[in-house]
């Protein structure tokens, strides 16, 4: 399947290349702070890795750009309009969104609410609005591009977690969306099926697709994002390319992104931060 | 070897997981009430509903009782399965309420006890079984709609018959919730017993249980707000949209006619 550029290129009229816009952005659970004074512009066609460690705010900013939660303080914009609940009570707004903005969730048992797989996937597609033909055909191509045309009749929730993860993605790629927001996309799963992903991942980067991907997995990051995005403690710690981000032992370490990891050699045992690379680096020291 | 507490609970909870998988699967599968649009379902059901909760004779709730085991038997749902998961429990839940009307409704005696204090009447055997016939018909009828369709499709046509869209909202969320405690009460025992060595006594088995359910309660209902943010998020906005058109037949409408005449000579006859 061919992914087509963006339709968000032809609707935003003016400041072509930018997409999110966040200035300031405050967000708290109960009186608790997630994110603290977050800005970050976000471009058409940007592949971005959030890097975090577990609690700095990566899947709270996720559902912020998905407008699924609303800063408390600061400003959200996306094509230059400002996001907030009045703009998603007209309809006409809220679907356009939703069909150009699209979240994979962290946990798959989440995203599967229906009764088989293909209704799963086809839930998106009948909730804005397709034809009934094109849901058909869409949901029939998506099942095939992502390997699970076997488990369509199948309940959501007897599937492994690797399948139940595919099946959350597949009901996300059917909607064909312009921005791709993946939480934690390859967690929990094996060798093959992250591969599988990162491959996915980066079909839509050469597809100009904005795809915005949390992960604390330093070892992807270079295959799926052009620009990392260091949080730390609700806020922007850096940002930077892959090669900047990685090479930053400091930041890194701070970030609670690596580890010390002790080492015996003969009598002596002596620690250093330990850092897992991918494609270029190996098991670096 | 006899279960303890927490095993038979984990066991439980997976039962109710298969049935509510099971009742999709009944579901989609022919039958007489499969064969009706979901529309017709619901009107004709909930119309001999009404005529149970209207009919005052035993004998016309007992003929709606057989009526609703042939809609059973003929949409292959399992008299077994009806008997076990509704009935018994009906009875047990109605009996008790039912219980003290057969003693307290005046009349003339039929049995008496501890040496005459304790009397049951006659009209008060006939109100306890009219209430109890009553509560199993109605309950009958109603878990056949919801056995025989898709939850969807009970959804949608509510949502044609103008019920609000938040109404219809919490009921699809309650569908999502019922599911997501049973998962997350499962994992939650099947940890406990990973984690305790040999058997706990029964007492000490049940305050665990106990102390647990609070915090199954807000972990699922922290669930649940997770799994409304990702149907939103999917473009979910209170209306409930299928593949499937609801269109009349005239297949339809002779079920609409035969369900609302049943109704209707059954109030009639059971004035």
């Amino acid at each position: 399947m061919r992914w087509r550029r963006g339709r968000l290129a032809r609707k935003v009229n003016h400041n072509l290349a930018l997409l999110f816009e966040l200035q300031d952005i405050g967000f708290e659970y109960d009186c608790v702070p997630a994110l603290r004074g977050l800005s970050l512009q976000i471009v058409e066609g940007e592949s971005i890795a959030l890097l975090g460690a577990n609690g700095s705010g990566k899947s709270t900013l996720l559902r912020i750009l998905n407008a699924l939660y609303f800063p408390s303080h600061g400003s959200l914009s996306f094509c230059g309009r400002r996001l907030t609940p009045q703009l998603f009570n007209q309809d006409a707004f809220a679907l356009s969104f939703r069909r150009q903005v699209a979240l994979v969730f962290q946990n798959p048992d989440v995203q599967l609410f229906n009764p088989t797989v293909f209704d799963e996937v086809a839930f998106g597609p009948l909730q804005l609005q397709w034809p009934r033909e094109q849901v058909l055909s869409r949901v029939n191509a998506t099942l095939e591009l992502m390997n699970i045309a076997h488990l369509r009749d199948r309940p959501p929730y007897r599937l492994s977690g690797g399948e139940k993860k595919r099946v959350a993605l597949a009901s996300v790629v059917v909607l064909d969306p312009d921005v791709l927001l993946l939480d934690e996309p390859t967690s929990t799963l094996d060798p093959r099926s992250q591969s599988q992903i990162i491959d996915l991942i980066q079909d839509w980067k050469g597809a100009s697709k904005t795809v915005i991907t949390a992960t604390h997995q330093l070892e992807i990051v270079e295959d799926i994002a052009g620009r990392i995005v260091v949080l730390e403690e609700g806020k922007v710690a850096a940002t930077g390319t892959p090669a900047q981000i990685l090479s930053n032992q400091e930041l890194l370490v701070r970030a609670n992104l690596v580890h010390a990891h002790r080492h015996s050699h003969g009598g002596l045992t002596h620690s250093h931060p330990h850092l897992h690379s991918h494609s270029k680096h190996g098991h670096e020291h | 070897m006899s279960r303890g507490f927490v095993e038979s609970t984990i066991v439980s909870f997976s039962r109710a997981l298969s049935r509510a998988l099971m009742s999709e699967e009944i579901a989609r599968q022919p039958g007489l009430l499969q064969s009706l649009d979901p529309r017709v379902r619901l009107i004709g059901l909930f119309a001999l509903v009404l005529a149970v909760t209207l009919s005052r004779r035993l004998a016309i709730v007992l003929a709606l009782f057989l009526a609703a085991l042939l809609l059973a038997v003929f949409s292959r749902v399992s008299i077994g399965a009806l008997a076990k998961r509704v009935w018994l429990v009906v009875l047990a839940f109605t009996g008790v309420i039912a219980l003290p009307a057969a003693f307290l409704t005046p009349g003339r005696p039929v049995v008496v006890l501890a040496g005459g204090s304790l009397r049951i009447t006659a009209q008060g055997m006939a109100t306890a079984a009219l209430l109890i016939a009553r509560v199993e018909t109605a309950v009958t009828f109603t878990t056949l709609l919801v056995l025989c369709t898709p939850w969807a499709h009970v959804l949608k046509a509510l949502r044609s018959f103008r019920l609000p869209q938040e109404a219809i909202a919490m009921l699809a969320m309650t569908h999502r919730y019922v599911f997501l405690l049973v998962e997350t009460a499962s994992q939650m025992f099947e940890s406990r017993v990973s984690r305790t060595v040999g058997r706990l006594p029964g007492a000490e088995q049940r305050r665990m249980t106990a102390r647990t359910a609070g915090v199954l309660l807000s972990k699922s209902i922290d669930l649940s707000q997770d799994v409304y943010l990702a149907m939103q998020s999917r473009g979910f906005r209170g209306d409930i949209r299928i593949l499937a058109d609801f269109r009349l037949k005239p297949w339809d409408y002779v079920g609409l006619l035969a369900f609302l005449c049943a109704g209707g000579v059954a109030v009639w006859l059971g004035r």
